[in-house]
């Protein structure tokens, strides 16, 4: 609804080493306060001016994130409310707690275009022609359907529907107990309300881990590179790790020492992996097959191959050209200081579809063209559908954090002995958050109010 | 033809439980009020369940009350029992449900809308409106006796085009025998109305002597004393028991073998039933797993020997009735006194009207009750009374009074509606309402005194009690918000008794009565106040405290809400000439003409996208050049 404190990253994904969460609404600066320590309180201070601190955890008051606070008082600002921006340190790991902070004090996702949408209708721009700009939405939600409709028949979507069935089925019962309370039906107790939730809180908690961007975002892009010996592996190894500063990240299930092998790459994170990873890689096709070395680079969310510019290509090289085929690779044609050996046409020709990318890790050489195609993999090109791509999993996480936020209240609700009807208050939510990612059209269709007209963040 | 009967401000066509809140509401109010009826025998007749209230419908009472309805007292003079439902859950749920003396009822009824002022009462059979330029003007009965009035209330019930279906047989009739009213459903057809067929129906009654009590359960009402209405003083203690029994096996096969003589499967019956009250073939058919289905006993009254058999509505032929009745323990030698039936009528379809329950096509022309597409007694005194309040508003050229659906469920039911329509005879359930916290029974008179006041309905007497209690409430919580309870051992006693933890440090009253085992009782006996409070503040005081969380939270939805319902969209609205609003939603806004952008977001087939585009042009002041 309108004019409740909403909230976005307003950076795109993958540029620069800053990213800004922005928030506009009445209670902006009050929840950026609440989760805010610095010199000040963000309350007392003048209006545009910024601000040095930490974020905390209010709960805990565990320190999150260094980060420099913008302090906006309405009318002068873009949405004419008030607005907050918190700058923090790029990438998706921190931008994405901070965001989660907010939300979790107060603040609402923005749909997608809502702050355009809120500097519009409180007269902050002035467009003349309205109907243009209809047109505009109704083009931009046609398109965002057909992204709907794919991850509709997704894996994600399969989870969360069997999730919303069970809750809707609890909530159906708890119903009959209200309305028909002489109904013989099986009364819906606590303890059975208890081991409902309990089984969809761990089946979201699984979905957070396991879905392809949870999983992206708790460990980074599983990556393996690979290449014949002495094709520049290291070398490139090295010159990633070099060049950008590794993930300082207590995130669950990283351990101190596998963390020189966290490195960021334009805002996404990779994760060079040991298992398909350098040493063992050397010969991994000959030594197990290629049948075998695809299975185990299967598990790899990204493979860099790389080949020698100096040298012909060899059966080794093709065989991992089979090998590879069909799952996310970037080739990397090293060497390019030594002479031509490699036939460049049959490189392109096996690489197909993919990227082919080359270097001198020596001269240090290709590695910005290397980093721009691993960006542009990951988001998969086209600024358009990067917004988009990253709005929905961004959405994704934030609702399935939410959704677990309710079914805690509702089990605290269970835990304190409250009557059925009020826990079911958060159950119901629960169910409604789990709707809206399917984008669930049975109740009052909700996919438009997941993917509305303008693009998040603007 | 015809003759010239008179004028009214406000003519009411039935005498239901829409018809007379709607004539009672009016006349209180000050019109001169007509009502009209088939029969004056049968006013606030009930056709089908002898009770009255259960959850969402008892608060639907206690609403009415508030405003100045007659339904609470009326059943608070003439149920033989009450019983309070939910008890064991949230206060939210809590409903109350009196078992009504149907004949009673009636005849109290009758009496109360007698000595009303203003309030004239007539048997009549109206078959036509007077229409001037597409302004109702009056009514035309069968016997040619033209009313002039300037606003007309249908609440015709199940009459229209009324059709009784008993196995193979099947006639003309409004419940019970009654006359059907045909004429008039044409009529409104010829006026342009878009009509539905529904259907209901209404289970067999049995002599009481001839049913063995003793092997059936017995279902007392409460000991405690209850009642709907705000005002009543005076309870009866003398209560009526109910009964429970079971279908059996036998029960089960029989319907089985008899399938093929009903009317539901037979192909007989057209109207569409509602799904949350079977016929008893419909339960054993979808629920076949379902070993046996609860059979409740309930007396039609004190001086009847007729017995309602709830949850055996059926419309098989009289004959397998009779052997239906036999296979149910207690009802063996059961005499069957009227059989069970099922009745076709016609409805309106509900979007063609406005909050205020006026049609869209006929100006000066409202509508209430099963005529809407509703069902339930409380449902049609719910639309009654609001239809009553503003026809009579319209006559006094005074500002209409809509109920939104964070203030009663009665604006929960009308918004559904008009706004999403219906396709089976609509009943109120708890879970229609997102504000379900928000409309408890316990505090309808706080939500809604101060509307029936402003309009008339309340007197002044009413409304001063109700302004001291109001203000008691607020000074006790305040009071348990000041007060500091200390870690003392004569607190740690109390706590104990109370299975509470003991206090680690001082909190205020305020805090220890949210915990769950707390109540008012031991605040009180902790912090007495000065000035003692009756039960009813004390469990105002409790209520408000203990879920002030979960309140405040829908409050806070409420808000979100309000700012869309008042942002207003003008009734002529040309959704054609509006770019990028989809196609469907085009459609359906025509259709039903909201008057808000919230009551817009809530038509199905509107989303989200459309509701932006419909934003962007209401603040860019383009709605008005739009308007036709």
């Amino acid at each position: 609804m309108e004019y409740d404190t909403i909230t976005a990253i307003s950076t795109p994904m993958g540029e620069g080493a800053i990213a800004i969460v922005r928030l506009s609404g009445s209670e902006a600066i009050q929840i950026a306060d609440s989760i805010y320590i610095g010199k000040k309180s963000l309350k007392e201070v003048e209006s545009h001016t910024i601000h040095y601190g930490k974020l905390i955890e209010p709960k805990t008051g565990e320190a999150v994130e260094e980060v420099m606070v913008s302090i906006m008082k309405g009318p002068r600002t873009f949405t004419r409310e008030d607005v907050v921006e918190i700058n923090c340190h790029g990438g998706i790991v921190s931008v994405n707690r901070v965001l989660q902070l907010v939300l979790n004090n107060g603040a609402r996702l923005a749909e997608p275009g809502e702050f355009t949408k809120r500097a519009f209708l409180n007269g902050r721009i002035d467009l003349s022609q309205a109907e243009a700009v209809m047109d505009l939405i109704r083009a931009k939600t046609d398109r965002a359907m057909n992204v709907a409709l794919n991850q509709m028949e997704g894996r994600l979507s399969k989870l969360v529907g069997k999730l919303r069935q069970t809750l809707l089925e609890t909530i159906a019962h708890v119903e009959v107990n209200i309305d028909y309370p002489e109904y013989d039906a099986e009364e819906m107790t606590h303890s059975l309300l208890n081991e409902k939730l309990t089984y969809v809180k761990r089946e979201v908690d699984k979905i957070l881990t396991t879905a392809q961007q949870g999983k992206i975002l708790r460990e980074g892009l599983s990556t393996a590179i690979i290449g014949r010996p002495n094709v520049g592996k290291s070398s490139l190894m090295n010159a990633l790790v070099h060049e950008n500063k590794a993930i300082v990240t207590d995130v669950a299930g990283t351990t101190r020492d596998v963390i020189e092998e966290y490195v960021n790459v334009r805002g996404v994170p990779l994760r060079l992996v040991d298992t398909a990873g350098i040493r063992e890689t050397e010969d991994i096709v000959e030594r197990i097959g290629v049948e075998k070395s695809r299975k185990v680079l299967k598990e790899s969310d990204l493979i860099l191959l790389v080949v020698n510019h100096n040298e012909p290509l060899s059966q080794e090289d093709e065989n991992l050209f089979e090998a590879v085929k069909g799952l996310d690779v970037i080739v990397i044609v090293n060497k390019t200081d030594l002479e031509q050996e490699i036939d460049m046409n049959r490189v392109k020709e096996l690489a197909g579809r993919h990227p082919v990318i080359t270097t001198s890790l020596l001269h240090e050489e290709g590695i910005d063209l290397l980093e721009e195609g691993i960006a542009q993999l990951f988001f998969q090109g086209g600024i358009e559908s990067q917004d988009i791509t990253y709005v929905s999993n961004s959405r994704h996480i934030a609702l399935l954090q939410q959704t677990i936020h309710h079914i805690d209240e509702a089990l605290n609700g269970i835990e304190l002995n409250l009557p059925v009807d009020m826990v079911q208050i958060d159950i119901t939510r629960a169910w409604e958050i789990l709707g809206e990612i399917i984008g669930d059209t049975v109740s009052e269709s909700l996919i438009d109010q997941l993917f509305s007209q303008f693009c998040l963040g603007k | 033809m015809g003759y010239d009967a008179g004028r009214f401000d406000v003519i009411v066509v039935g005498a239901g439980h829409a018809g007379v809140e709607a004539a009672l509401a009016s006349a209180r109010m000050g019109a001169e009020t007509l009502c009209l009826t088939l029969n004056l025998d049968t006013i606030a007749y009930m056709p089908c369940n002898p009770s009255v209230g259960g959850p969402a419908k008892g608060i639907v009472v206690r609403e009415l009350d508030a405003l100045g309805g007659e339904m609470a007292r009326n059943i608070d003079k003439t149920h033989i029992q009450m019983r309070m439902l939910n008890t064991g859950k949230g206060p939210a749920v809590r409903a109350l449900r009196a078992q009504a003396d149907k004949f009673m009822y009636q005849n109290e009824m009758k009496k109360t809308m007698e000595n009303t002022e203003n309030l004239t009462l007539r048997q009549g059979m109206v078959e036509r409106l007077l229409i001037e330029d597409g302004v109702c003007k009056g009514v035309v009965t069968k016997t040619g006796a033209e009313y002039h009035a300037s606003a007309v209330v249908l609440t015709t019930g199940t009459y229209l085009r009324g059709k009784i279906i008993i196995g193979e047989l099947s006639y003309e009739s409004g419940p019970n025998n009654m006359q059907p009213s045909v004429n008039l459903s044409y009529h409104l057809q010829e006026l342009g109305f878009q009509m539905v067929r529904f259907k209901t129906g209404t289970p067999p009654r049995v002599n009481s002597k001839t049913i063995d009590y003793s092997v059936t359960e017995i279902q007392p009402g409460d000991e405690v004393p209850r009642a709907f209405s705000y005002e009543t003083t005076k309870y009866i203690t003398d209560q009526l028991p109910c009964w429970l029994t079971y279908t059996s096996p036998e029960t089960h096969e029989l319907i089985n073998g008899n399938l093929h003589r009903s009317p539901m499967y037979s192909g007989m019956i057209e109207g569409t039933g509602p799904r949350y009250c079977p016929s008893i073939e419909d339960k054993i058919v979808r629920f076949n797993d379902k070993p046996r289905h609860q059979i409740f006993l309930e007396p039609e009254g004190r001086n009847t020997e007729e017995v309602y058999v709830q949850g055996l509505s059926t419309s098989l032929p009289e004959d397998v009735q009779r052997k239906i009745l036999s296979t149910i323990p207690g009802l063996e030698k059961a005499e069957l006194m009227r059989a069970g039936y099922a009745i076709e009528y016609d409805a309106i379809v509900p979007t063609q009207l406005w909050p205020t329950l006026e049609t869209k096509n006929v100006e000066g022309l409202f509508t209430a009750g099963q005529l809407n597409g509703t069902s339930g007694y409380e449902e049609a005194a719910g639309q009654g009374v609001m239809a009553g309040i503003n026809a009579a508003l319209k006559v006094q050229n005074k500002e209409p009074l809509v109920l939104d659906r964070s203030e009663a469920y009665i604006g929960v039911l009308i918004d559904d509606l008009i706004t999403k329509g219906t396709n089976e005879p609509y009943r109120l359930l708890t879970s229609r309402a997102e504000y379900r916290l928000l409309l408890r029974h316990d505090n309808a008179d706080l939500r809604l005194t101060e509307k029936g006041y402003e309009i008339g309905l309340i007197p002044q007497e009413r409304y001063d009690r109700f302004a001291e209690k109001k203000e008691k409430i607020k000074q006790e919580i305040e009071r348990l918000e000041h007060v500091t309870v200390k870690p003392s051992p004569e607190v740690q006693d109390i706590l104990q008794g109370a299975k509470s933890s003991p206090l680690k440090e001082p909190m205020t009253a305020a805090t220890l009565l949210k915990r769950p085992e707390i109540t008012y009782d031991v605040i009180a006996q902790i912090h007495p106040s000065e000035t003692p409070v009756d039960e009813v503040i004390a469990e105002q005081v409790e209520i408000q405290v203990k879920y002030a969380g979960y309140i405040d939270k829908q409050l806070a939805q409420v808000d979100r809400m309000r700012k869309m319902e008042n942002k207003k969209l003008p009734a002529d609205l040309d959704y054609g000439a509006i770019n990028g609003l989809a196609t469907e939603a085009k459609q359906k806004l025509l259709e039903v003409r909201p008057l808000s952008v919230g009551q817009a977001s809530r038509v199905s087939g509107v989303n989200p996208a459309d509701i932006s585009i419909l934003l962007v042009y209401l603040e860019q002041g383009k709605l008005a050049k739009l308007a036709r």
